[in-house]
């Protein structure tokens, strides 16, 4: 029990008459670089919704390190140590690659108002730290350089990293990542899954990333879980979830007898 | 010329007030996407509550800095404890329900506080205390440089540098500019939204305290509905500049308050309040987000 970091126990999600995922179950372990995998609509973003409080399960709950997080609002599981990204990008756009970052440390920052206006040391030095903290985030996906440009006049591609930047930012645990290599071509793809491993490593930190590529979930993945209309199918090594009768069929539908 | 010169200074210290009251309206729809129509009516009970506290305190004609400091003091933290049990009680609970409904609720809380006010104060004019003597500080050939704008302009300047800082430097402006930008995906990183939305409504109700202090100090008259006409100029003020953008609310009033200056001085004062509304006017015709706003198109 003590390696499982996030664990959800048969969360359903009803919308009205539609249940986009029914009593699932699975568990990630601690440092384990895991997928999410599915066809179109099989449910897999409405789990992290429901993973990081924005949506609040119809029944079950989800675990983290063996504490619930039913009722908590997405500020407060943020604190606890789980973030994420999104499929559509969604930077604030208006402010620059810095302030993206820095807004994302806040939670860890004490100081009070009357600090601020009256430019105490107390308020100067967490500043400092957490802006000297943003930038070394940012070098790591080279891009310090454009701190102080605004981050909607980021390429693509960097906007993604951007987002991934914004999530470590958080201290987390845990993180999300919804559709990380979405829109990329296939070396951008590869460096992508290359430095997620490496950031997995360097900040011992847990990864859940859901994929529609197969292949780039195979490459890196430990355990996947495959997801189709809201019901676990699969689960298990890359090896086994390819092998699988049901997951060939999810994807490419069955075969009608001739 | 001199005259020019000295309707420059009247109209730019008449913009300054706008500014500070059209700064609470952009605020809040920058950050909540909603016109805080009750925010006019909390001026005005800020005016209120600095004439009450300085009868208790017996300061009424006692002319002074202490006077001022202790009066502005007063009114914004009246006018932000109003502007935080607004928000708690008639706002937040429909933080989920269509725009629509906010809106129509802005207007019966204002509506409410209006006439609350008539019935709590009395409908007839009090006077403000005497907060400042008004003599000539400067003078600059035939241009006088007169206390009362001089106040005016250094309170707000003040208040404006001090929102400024707050926006741009602290962790809970950027917060604000975070909320303003994307409240789901703020709280997702840490963000408390609602915290960030009472901490506006304070923000902006302490600067109309500031208003009603330095309004009152120009024009001693106050009375419950007084907040109206100068609310309903602010918050053209801020339609003009770009609602929801900071700068452009300061810019629009500037605007507001020279032209009102020079409409009474050049045409007549008949046309001051046709003008500033035909401002808007035009304003909506020509460029509907305003002189700073930022006009999207929704992609399809």
């Amino acid at each position: 029990m003590s390696d499982v970091l996030l664990e959800a126990k048969n969360i359903t999600m009803q919308f009205g008459g539609l249940k986009a995922v029914d009593s699932l179950a699975f568990q990630v372990k601690q440092g384990q670089l895991a997928g999410l995998i599915g066809p179109n609509g099989a449910g897999k973003t409405t789990v992290f919704n429901m993973l990081t409080g924005v949506y609040q399960p119809t029944s079950g709950a989800v675990f983290l390190e063996g504490q619930s997080l039913q009722g908590l609002k997405p500020y407060e599981i943020s604190h606890r140590g789980v973030t994420r990204t999104f499929q559509n990008i969604r930077l604030f756009k208006g402010l620059t690659v810095l302030d993206n970052v820095l807004i994302a440390g806040h939670q860890h920052m004490r100081y009070g108002l009357f600090a601020a206006l009256l430019q105490t040391p107390h308020f100067l030095q967490s500043e400092k730290d957490l802006h000297d903290k943003a930038m070394e985030l940012l070098k790591i996906f080279h891009l310090d350089t454009k701190a102080h440009e605004p981050s909607c006049s980021l390429p693509y591609g960097e906007q993604r990293k951007l987002e991934i930047v914004r999530a470590l930012a958080t201290d987390p645990k845990i993180i999300l990542l919804d559709e990380p290599a979405a829109g990329m071509n296939h070396s951008e793809t590869h460096h992508l899954m290359e430095t997620i491993a490496k950031i997995r490593d360097q900040f011992k930190l847990t990864v859940l990333l859901i994929e529609h590529d197969m292949k780039l979930v195979m490459g890196i993945c430990e355990n996947i879980i495959v997801l189709d209309h809201g019901i676990k199918i699969e689960e298990g090594t890359p090896q086994k979830v390819q092998g699988s009768q049901k997951v060939i069929e999810a994807y490419l539908g069955v075969e009608e007898g001739l | 010329m001199q005259d020019f010169i000295q309707h420059i200074i009247n109209g730019v210290s008449l913009g300054s007030i706008y500014a500070l009251i059209a700064l609470g309206y952009t605020m809040v729809y920058g950050i909540l996407k909603m016109i805080n129509f009750a925010h006019s009516d909390v001026y005005m009970v800020g005016a209120f509550a600095a004439y009450y506290f300085a009868r208790f305190l017996g300061i009424e004609n006692n002319p002074g800095i202490a006077t001022l400091i202790t009066l502005l003091v007063v009114a914004m933290v009246c006018c932000s404890l109003l502007g935080l049990a607004i928000e708690r009680l008639a706002y937040r609970p429909l933080r989920k329900a269509p725009k629509l409904n906010i809106l129509i609720t802005a207007i019966g809380v204002s509506l409410f506080l209006e006439y609350s006010g008539q019935v709590v104060f009395g409908a007839d004019p009090k006077v403000f205390p005497e907060v400042m003597k008004d003599f000539v500080l400067f003078k600059i050939g035939d241009v006088e440089l007169k206390s009362f704008d001089i106040t005016v302009l250094l309170v707000s300047v003040i208040a404006m540098l001090a929102l400024e800082f707050l926006i741009f430097k602290t962790k809970i402006g950027r917060a604000m500019r975070a909320v303003s930008s994307n409240a789901s995906v703020a709280s997702l990183l840490g963000v408390n939204p609602d915290r960030i939305i009472a901490f506006t409504f304070i923000v902006g109700s302490s600067l109309a305290g500031v208003g009603s202090v330095l309004v009152g100090m120009k024009y001693p008259k106050i009375d419950p509905l007084m907040g109206m006409m100068i609310g309903l100029k602010a918050f053209v003020a801020a339609v003009l500049g770009g609602i929801g953008n900071v700068g452009g609310a300061v810019l629009g009033a500037l605007i507001m308050g020279l032209s009102e200056e020079m409409v009474v001085a050049y045409l007549s004062s008949t046309y001051r309040d046709a003008f500033a509304f035909g401002i808007l006017i035009i304003i909506l015709i020509f460029r509907p987000a305003g002189l700073l706003g930022k006009y999207s198109v929704e992609k399809v």
